[in-house]
């Protein structure tokens, strides 16, 4: 649509250069403030952040910081060597895995319930929005509440009309017991709490995406399918999922590149504790608790690199899939 | 035998008809109960005095004797009075939001006009430049702002944190207009090149108008980040009780076992209707065919 703008008439060899020139230059004036923050704001720290991995800095020296300190190893031979990093990848791995699982499903089956008109419709879909938007650390101080072993609605209801013979600490434990007829099955109590809030507070995004892609897409493959005999389920499988793998597709990686890097939720529900350390939560302690900067560059930049890799993943298919990126 | 396998699966496409017909609002009505439940018992404790919740925690209602709004005026009122001073988290929260829905709106409009409108150099590079910063780990980037702006003075203000939601939403941002920008019929501009505008004046007075909706969904992106935002005001602000935002004030009071956990749920419904009126107010707005028939006269 902005080919009769953007290609100049041709024919006219010497007016071709000044239009294309005058254009150049003033995309790049129109693009200067834009590139100048990311420039400053993000480019510039991520190098610095990358040379500060290589020295020695202590958060009481860091109004001092100077760039041209002497280089050193000891970070990365200090954040390698230390099980701590392995087992917050391991744990931010686990939980992404769960949670884009969780989200993605809990996500399609209110796409596909929503999917036909019904009262309330609209009211319904607005309201499946609602934990997407709400404040983060709102939402997470009420579950916090609500699933307090004192005082929280979901004990109290688990006392008293489940049989739970005791409380329940759901963000505080880090591996419980669940007696499943006779059987003694251990579970990361507090990971899948954690795992079980993304759900609530993500399949909106799922939500969204999955909905969207529904209401565009042609109703006669499915209506051919159900002329041909077609059960419900068989026209789910093999009619609508297939149309429905690419956003998917998209869909997970985006949610896997967030919730790897995830910080907020798990600060904010558990702090890091009970089996929920995940590698960003490690590289705040690492900044405030034992106060090595230095260190905390070194471990984010791990982090960065395994996100790298997926970034990789996620333009690669969507190069195949000829979207421009 | 042939027979039999008709009949079979006419049986279970029925079956499973009717399981589906029942599963429908059987599944809307657990997840519309499961996302309610927690907004419910939001405002819900937020009207409660805390001996009422100690006393039966097991309780969805609330019976009007002891319907309260002290945990209200407490939550709001300044930390000399008595109170928990979530007026100036929200003060300090409107303030950053609104700078930052401004200035990100006035640094990604033009760009997102370049990319979407005009060819130039590295044009096509750019795009990659916004996916790769709109999905970097916020985490990565906080370590070296942390020192940057101790260095340069910036922490503890609320410039500094401005200056981190812009470069965060930015990206984004030009994306969006982007491709909106891009549905605006090249023939409108062209009229209005014809007519002896330039490239300033076809955006501000052609492109501008007609991109309404879409910037004002761009520019509610923005406030809802900034407004929600954690990590970084956490970072930058923590020591400076003035300064603190809605979501660190709540993060930081809740932390302490001195404040009622009923008055901070008055602070929580407080924090958290502002985006939800502002998501559903203008989520209306967002549609509008504004070009339909702009070409006619």
């Amino acid at each position: 649509m902005a080919q009769s703008l953007t290609t100049p008439t041709t024919g006219r060899g010497g007016r071709r250069t000044t239009l294309a020139g005058r254009q150049s230059r003033t995309g790049l004036l129109l693009m200067s403030p834009t590139l100048l923050i990311i420039l400053v704001v993000v480019v510039f720290p991520l190098l610095w952040s990358i040379l500060i991995s290589f020295q020695e800095l202590k958060l009481i020296q860091i109004g001092r910081a100077n760039p041209f300190a002497p280089l050193t190893l000891d970070n990365f031979r200090l954040v390698l060597r230390s099980g701590a990093l392995w087992s917050s990848l391991w744990t931010s791995a686990v939980y992404t895995f769960g949670s884009v699982v969780v989200t993605t499903v809990i996500g399609m089956v209110a796409a596909l319930a929503v999917r036909k008109p019904f009262p309330g419709r609209t009211f319904v879909r607005a309201a499946f929005l609602l934990p997407y938007v709400a404040p983060v650390v709102a939402v997470t101080f009420v579950w916090k509440i609500m699933l307090n072993p004192e005082f929280g609605i979901v004990n109290e209801f688990g006392q008293r009309w489940l049989g739970w013979s005791e409380p329940i600490p759901f963000l505080t434990q880090s591996r419980g017991i669940w007696d499943l007829f006779g059987l003694q099955i251990p579970v990361p109590t507090a990971l899948l709490t954690v795992i079980l809030f993304e759900g609530w507070r993500y399949f909106p995004f799922a939500f969204l995406f999955l909905m969207a892609r529904l209401e565009g897409l042609s109703s006669e493959p499915e209506e051919a399918a159900l002329v041909d005999g077609a059960t419900p389920w068989q026209s789910f499988r093999y009619i609508l999922l297939p149309q429905l793998a690419p956003v998917l597709t998209v869909l997970v990686l985006l949610r896997t590149i967030w919730t790897f890097n995830d910080f907020d939720d798990i600060f904010l529900l558990t702090g890091g504790a009970a089996g929920t350390q995940v590698a960003s939560v490690r590289i705040y302690e690492l900044l405030t608790v034992q106060r090595n900067v230095g260190a905390a560059s070194a471990q984010s930049l791990v982090l960065a690199l395994v996100l790298i890799l997926l970034l990789g993943i996620y333009v690669t298919v969507l190069r195949r899939r000829g979207e421009r990126v | 035998m042939s027979r039999s396998y008709s009949y079979d699966t006419w049986n279970r496409d029925r079956v499973q008809r009717m399981l589906f017909g029942i599963a429908r609002p059987v599944v809307i009505g657990v997840l519309l109960l499961w996302v309610i439940l927690p907004f419910y018992y939001m405002v819900l404790l937020s009207f409660m005095p805390i001996e009422s919740l100690l006393r039966d925690p097991g309780r969805l209602w609330i019976t009007p004797d002891e319907f309260t709004l002290s945990t209200y005026e407490k939550v709001l009122r300044s930390v000399q009075d008595g109170g928990q001073g979530f007026g100036s988290f929200l003060a300090n929260s409107g303030v950053v939001s609104i700078s930052s829905v401004l200035l990100a709106l006035a640094i990604a409009i033009p760009g997102a006009y370049a990319v979407a409108r005009l060819e130039f150099f590295g044009r096509r590079k750019v795009n990659a430049l916004f996916v790769a910063t709109y999905l970097f780990p916020a985490i990565v980037l906080a370590i070296p702002l942390f020192v940057l702006f101790t260095r340069l003075g910036l922490r503890g203000s609320l410039v500094g944190l401005v200056l981190v939601y812009i470069a965060q939403t930015v990206p984004v941002a030009v994306y969006m207009l982007r491709n909106y920008f891009e549905t605006v019929p090249v023939s409108i501009e062209e009229s209005a090149r014809l007519d002896g505008l330039g490239t300033f004046g076809t955006l501000w007075r052609i492109t501008l108008p007609l991109s309404l909706p879409s910037i004002m969904a761009t520019g509610l992106f923005v406030f809802m980040i900034a407004w929600n935002e954690f990590l970084f005001a956490l970072l930058f602000l923590v020591d400076r009780r003035e300064s603190w935002t809605v979501s660190l004030g709540l993060a930081q009071l809740s932390g302490s076992i001195e404040v009622p956990t009923t008055i901070l749920m008055a602070g929580s419904v407080v924090i958290t209707l502002p985006v939800i009126i502002l998501f559903f107010a203008t989520e209306r707005l967002l549609t509008g065919g504004l070009t339909a028939g702009a070409e006619k006269g």
